[in-house]
């Protein structure tokens, strides 16, 4: 029953894919800029001969049909194409260095945005219209209005500028990364026990990840609070309390299994907002992860560059949507997989 | 049937008419106040040039980054200070009420009029043209939305007309999915059955009896998408690729401060207020409406 459900999910996944890559190919194929005078440009005085070789070494001389085709097949072995402006490196080996970095910022966002979550919709939720649920809701919906681009200068100034406790920009203090084993600094310090790095590391995260996890962590306390203020007034719950059970039981194991069903979408969706919202924050803190990567490749008009990065994107969304449906298929005991 | 039922009992009740809505809203003092805001936004973009102290364009070379008048080296002559050309603050964001609004509006409204034809469309007949539009609605959800705007955009170059359509393209998908679920299940509601018995035709039942009914949820969607689009042009006006540089508006000043932050941190942080303090007016209007409508939608 567990394998057909996944493997019907997973065959969904092909056309969405599919149309996904065939949008981007289309967009990118109608920007007016033509990459090859691009690239050109500074190489200074070039022949007609070198501009035509140099298109059909790129296929760009082919039919549109033909070049898609060649980018799908390409893809689906894994090879995303050449670079245009990095020097003509292979852009599934750019992308591998960038993209821990990128894993690396959102895996701290997520985190630290349900580290804000949770515990704050739990405790908003026991006492509705309470001092606490008060200050948190109206917090939540300045988090929702807050411009991230906005909210990363003013911290940059107030703790950066101001105070110096942070740093503004970077991965990592110059010379300190660690040995590297997964790429993700902040766990490669650990492993190899290095706490100077691990401190570097934390601090330059800590502000790009508060700005990214914003909305999140204001989006899933809402849902949070909302699901288990509902429950909270089901029949069983007072069932459990009339049992003589603690309170911590009744609402950490019979309220919150279930608040946590419809809280797992809003997650994933959220999840799925980080990847974008990475191109704004990273590029705000000069953070070197595939979204900055995508937003200085698209003033460089290096169509495989963006193709790959968009496509990257598109797929951890639709999986991470996948994973959701998972965990809630998971926890839900009355939705069978099929 | 059950479904069917509940449809019905929401459209029975006095909230879920636009003045019932009205009614409803009116008692919730935290929407009101929103509202007297999003008001003072309007009048300060319609009458602009009679707010703005100074010329927002114009360039006071004696006045470069002056601080607010409040600061040590402030003037009053330019209330919230200047920025790195001399030019004055408050004009700015007064005049770039003006393009985040009519931004807003013209995006809202595009989206309204496309996503509710669509779902008005798929939902009532169903069929191939419901699978058409769904698999399409499936493929956008999976589209980061922001790094197709930045490429249509990076295309284009800053240009208005095409910084609608980058921030239409998805928006729809929202009007299209509420007013498809709606539409889906009033078609076996009572009083469209009702209506197709006395001989209705299909544009009077699809215009005049299921449209009404489907109008409260639209604007509660127009709302929250309206906040959800100032923030999205802000943040591309910010990376250089939204609002042509001619016009003022306050992501693009936002990112003329993001340079000086460390000599003058009054030219990013005040046009930041300005959004957040519209956006989060919106967001608290678009809540209570929803509230209004149906207190069992809230979050």
């Amino acid at each position: 029953m567990w394998l057909r459900f996944l493997w019907r999910r997973l065959v969904q996944l092909i056309p969405v894919l599919i149309g996904v890559s065939f949008i981007v190919f289309l967009t990118m194929h109608l920007t007016p800029g033509d990459p090859v005078e691009h690239m050109l440009g500074q190489a200074g005085r070039v022949t007609q001969e070198q501009v035509e070789e140099l298109r059909a070494y790129y296929g760009l001389d082919r039919p549109f049909a033909v070049q898609y085709w060649m980018f799908l097949s390409h893809a689906a072995t894994g090879n995303l194409g050449i670079s245009y402006s990095h020097h003509g490196r292979p852009v599934a080996s750019i992308i591998g260095g960038r993209f821990p970095a990128t894993l690396e910022l959102t895996l701290f966002a997520f985190l630290l945005a349900l580290l804000l979550a949770l515990p704050a919709g739990v405790i908003a939720s026991l006492r509705p219209q309470g001092t606490f649920d008060r200050i948190a809701t109206v917090k939540a919906l300045i988090g929702i209005s807050l411009p991230g681009f906005w909210l990363g200068i003013v911290l940059m100034i107030v703790f950066g500028l101001r105070l110096h406790w942070l740093p503004i920009s970077g991965r990592i203090a110059l010379g300190m990364a660690p040995d590297q084993i997964t790429g993700l600094h902040g766990i490669d310090a650990l492993l190899t026990g290095n706490g100077p790095a691990l401190r570097s590391a934390l601090q330059h995260l800590l502000l790009p990840g508060l700005v990214l996890a914003a909305p999140m962590a204001a989006m899933v306390m809402r849902m949070l609070r909302s699901s288990m203020i509902g429950v909270l007034q089901q029949d069983y719950v007072q069932f459990a309390r009339a049992k003589g059970l603690p309170e911590t039981t009744v609402v950490g194991k019979h309220a919150l299994r279930n608040a946590l069903i419809p809280t797992v979408n809003i997650v994933a969706l959220q999840t799925g907002l980080l990847l974008s919202g990475n191109m704004i924050i990273e590029t705000v803190f000069q953070y070197p992860g595939l979204g900055k990567l995508a937003v200085d490749a698209i003033g460089a008009a290096d169509y495989p560059l963006v193709q790959a990065v968009v496509l990257i994107y598109a797929v951890s969304y639709v999986l991470l949507n996948l994973g959701a449906d998972i965990v809630q298929v998971a926890l839900d005991p009355t939705v069978r997989p099929g | 049937m059950l479904q069917v039922l509940a449809d019905d009992q929401l459209v029975a009740t006095s909230s879920a008419t636009p003045p019932g809505m009205l009614r409803v809203l009116s008692r919730n003092r935290m929407a009101m106040a929103a509202a007297l805001v999003i008001a003072g936004f309007l009048v300060m973009a319609a009458l602009a040039p009679a707010l703005a102290p100074h010329d927002p364009n114009q360039q006071h070379p004696e006045a470069i980054r002056l601080p607010p008048a409040w600061e040590r080296g402030g003037a009053e002559a330019f209330l919230l200070g200047t920025d790195s050309l001399g030019r004055d603050l408050l004009s700015r964001i007064i005049y770039g009420a003006r393009v985040s609004i009519m931004l807003g509006v013209a995006v809202v409204l595009l989206t309204l009029v496309v996503g509710t034809a669509l779902g008005m469309l798929a939902g009532y007949f169903g069929g191939p043209l419901d699978a058409v539009a769904s698999r399409l609605v499936d493929v956008l959800l999976a589209f980061p939305f922001l790094i197709f705007a930045l490429a249509i955009m990076a295309a284009t170059g800053p240009n208005l007309g095409a910084l609608v359509l980058a921030l239409a393209f998805k928006g729809w998908v929202d009007f299209y999915r509420v007013v498809r679920g709606d539409v889906l299940s009033a078609r076996g509601a009572a009083y469209v059955i009702a209506a197709r018995g006395l001989g209705a035709s299909t544009p009077h039942i699809l215009f005049r009896e299921i449209l009404p009914n489907v109008v409260p949820p639209i604007i509660v969607v127009a709302t929250l998408r309206m906040a959800t689009i100032i923030i999205a042009e802000a943040s591309l006006s910010f990376l250089g690729i939204g609002v042509p540089p001619s016009i003022p508006a306050w992501g693009t000043m936002v990112s003329d401060g993001r340079a000086d932050i460390a000599a003058a941190w009054w030219i990013a942080t005040f046009p930041g207020l300005a959004i957040l303090l519209l956006v989060l007016s919106v967001n608290l209007f678009g809540e209570g409406l929803r509230d209004a409508l149906d207190p069992r939608m809230s979050l």
